[in-house]
């Protein structure tokens, strides 16, 4: 339990260190490691512990940036009080969504949700919301700056907000995936027709358990309009689903601690990839993508964990011999 | 064991089930009483196993009841079955093969607890005392089926006799009135169903319960049950002790006569 602590407090202390170092644009893509991270986080809720998959996760990650985005340019609120908000509606809308999945399964839930990811900027762009979306322009927000006189740059202040919200996030998933519910969704992923024989409503657990993944992907959405103080239907392509999906294969698909391997893998390997070669990044791409697959399996986070097993076992087998 | 005065816990009575045109069930009834071991025998295609997904709510059967204390489990859904105290195990053997054995146990506590999401996210009070109690009955069980060992273990990766318990153990935690056992020995050897045998002696015995037991292996079913129930081509042929069974002269005709020799195919199941 000691132990636990010291690895909480250290890997919060790791985490706000950037801030105090960083560049003003290492900030902004720390934050965007963060907001990736999250929209994982929800992903991984969904189909690595419940075992519906999608591939549609960028529309409600777009649904949580339009939902702050047009919250904060027609109706002033302020971009902290967004988020609650936005996470309600993402959350109801992933529960809709839960809805017919449930009488989906395997890859045709993932061919479905797909198409809600193809269909979304079209929607964003209709005429007939264009009052709120600004169309095809989009909207522009204000980045926030530090509030209480704190002598942060707004950067800074995002990176820290976003750090904060994630963090809380990630403790709730932490809890939720542990409890009697997360058995629950583990248990329906296993084996649905045993979980259902030891009580657990197969439909109002999957359909709950949409609605909380989400609500994730839609906070993240929320969190990456502030610090992008931008949204237009182009950043919400059938793309961005993809590359969440290469997140959470890359971090693992049934481990919290993965997701944020998995969020440094999309924001960074791009760029890496565009470094080495100015030509053919997307085959580079390709490659460390494959490479990391053939390395780690079962993605970082159970890299990871077996790492983290071997070394116990070597210390306690120490002991032993 | 004599039936307690009043209803019996299970009553089925004029089951049918028909499958196309192939009748599977042509009108069982049987009951089971409390703390009553009832063992379910016929040959291959007899419908033992199409009875046990009726009662069970795999099935839904077209004609007759099924009353799990004096209540109709017609129209209760597949979730609700636990909640009313039919616990059961698979054929073969389903477990949650990536979980470990300590939380496929722990799944059968679903249906006693209450929390839900958001208390679960918050780890409020509530879910820390559900998860008290829920750990004393799973150690209780661990004891009881001496699956310590195992505990951290993802249940894909013991054995298959160790996977056979700890589904009986994920059963038993739902707190059943009534245990349904598919087939439990099968793919067990001989000193494992011996010690089955005991086993299900001292389930019934410490936990007060019931169990309905659809079984080949006729030697195992004789040895543990108070009631035996033969079914041949979907109809009840024969009905109560062991030994009454056993010298049933359509249960012998069904068998080909040697009743003695039914270990001996046992494992053919």
């Amino acid at each position: 339990m000691r132990n636990s602590w010291f690895v909480t407090i250290f890997v919060v202390s790791l985490a706000i260190y950037p801030t105090a170092i960083f560049s003003d644009y290492h900030l902004f893509q720390s934050t965007m490691v963060v907001v990736y991270a999250v929209a994982i986080l929800g992903m991984a809720i969904l189909v690595g512990f419940n075992g519906q998959i999608s591939l549609g996760h960028g529309a409600f990650y777009a649904i949580g940036a339009y939902s702050t985005a047009i919250l904060m340019a027609s109706w002033d609120v302020p971009y902290w009080a967004t988020i609650p908000i936005s996470a309600v509606i993402c959350a109801a809308f992933g529960f809709l969504i839960g809805l017919p999945a449930l009488r989906l399964a395997g890859h045709y839930l993932a061919l479905t949700t797909f198409a809600l990811a193809v269909a979304i900027p079209q929607i964003l762009k209709h005429n007939l919301f264009e009052p709120w979306t600004g169309g095809v322009q989009g909207l522009v927000i204000d980045k926030p700056d530090a509030p209480f006189g704190l002598k942060l740059s707004s950067d800074q202040w995002l990176y820290l907000f976003s750090l904060g919200v994630a963090i809380v996030m990630y403790v709730f998933a932490w809890n939720l995936t542990r409890g009697r519910i997360g058995r629950a969704m583990r248990a329906i992923r296993d084996h649905a027709t045993a979980a259902e024989a030891m009580g657990i409503n197969l439909a109002m657990i999957k359909t709950r358990t949409f609605a909380v993944s989400a609500m994730y992907t839609g906070v993240a959405g929320s969190l990456g309009a502030i610090a992008v103080a931008f949204v237009a239907p182009d950043s919400f392509t059938v793309f961005l689903s993809i590359t969440l999906f290469v997140g959470l294969c890359a971090g693992g698909a049934a481990s919290i601690g993965g997701t944020i391997v998995g969020a440094i893998f999309i924001e960074f390997v791009p760029n890496l990839a565009d470094n080495l070669s100015k030509a053919a990044p997307g085959a580079v791409y390709g490659v460390i993508l494959i490479a990391m697959l053939f390395l780690m399996p079962v993605g970082a986070g159970g890299f990871l964990a077996a790492i983290w097993r071997k070394a116990l076992s070597r210390m306690t087998g120490n002991a032993r011999t | 064991m004599t039936q307690e005065p009043g209803q019996p816990l299970l009553r089925v009575s004029g089951v049918k089930m028909r499958f196309g045109g192939v009748v599977a069930l042509g009108g069982v009834s049987f009951d089971v009483g409390h703390r009553q071991i009832c063992g379910l025998i016929g040959p291959n295609g007899s419908g033992k196993t199409t009875l046990f997904n009726c009662i069970s709510g795999i099935y839904r059967h077209v004609e007759g009841d099924i009353l799990f204390e004096g209540k109709s489990l017609t129209n209760l859904p597949r979730h609700d079955m636990a909640g009313i105290g039919l616990g059961r195990t698979f054929q073969n053997v389903a477990l949650f093969r990536y979980m470990s054995v300590r939380d496929n146990i722990l799944v059968g506590a679903h249906n006693t607890a209450r929390t839900g999401y958001i208390a679960n996210a918050l780890r409020l009070p509530a879910v820390r005392r559900e998860q008290a109690t829920a750990d004393k009955r799973l150690y209780e069980l661990l004891d009881l089926l001496d699956l310590h060992q195992v505990i951290d273990t993802p249940a894909g990766a013991i054995p298959f006799g160790w996977q056979k318990r700890v589904e009986l153990a994920r059963a038993l935690m739902t707190a059943p009135k009534l245990l349904m056992l598919d087939e439990p020995a099968a793919g067990l050897n001989h000193s494992e169903v011996d010690e089955l045998a005991g086993l299900m002696g001292r389930i019934r015995d410490q936990l007060n319960l019931s169990i309905l037991l659809v079984e080949h292996h006729m030697s195992l079913v004789m040895r543990v049950s108070d009631k035996v129930v033969a079914l041949e081509f979907g109809l009840k042929i024969a009905d109560g002790t062991p030994d009454e069974v056993r010298n049933e002269p359509e249960v012998i005709r069904a068998y080909l006569g040697e009743p003695e020799e039914e270990d001996a195919h046992a494992g053919a199941a």
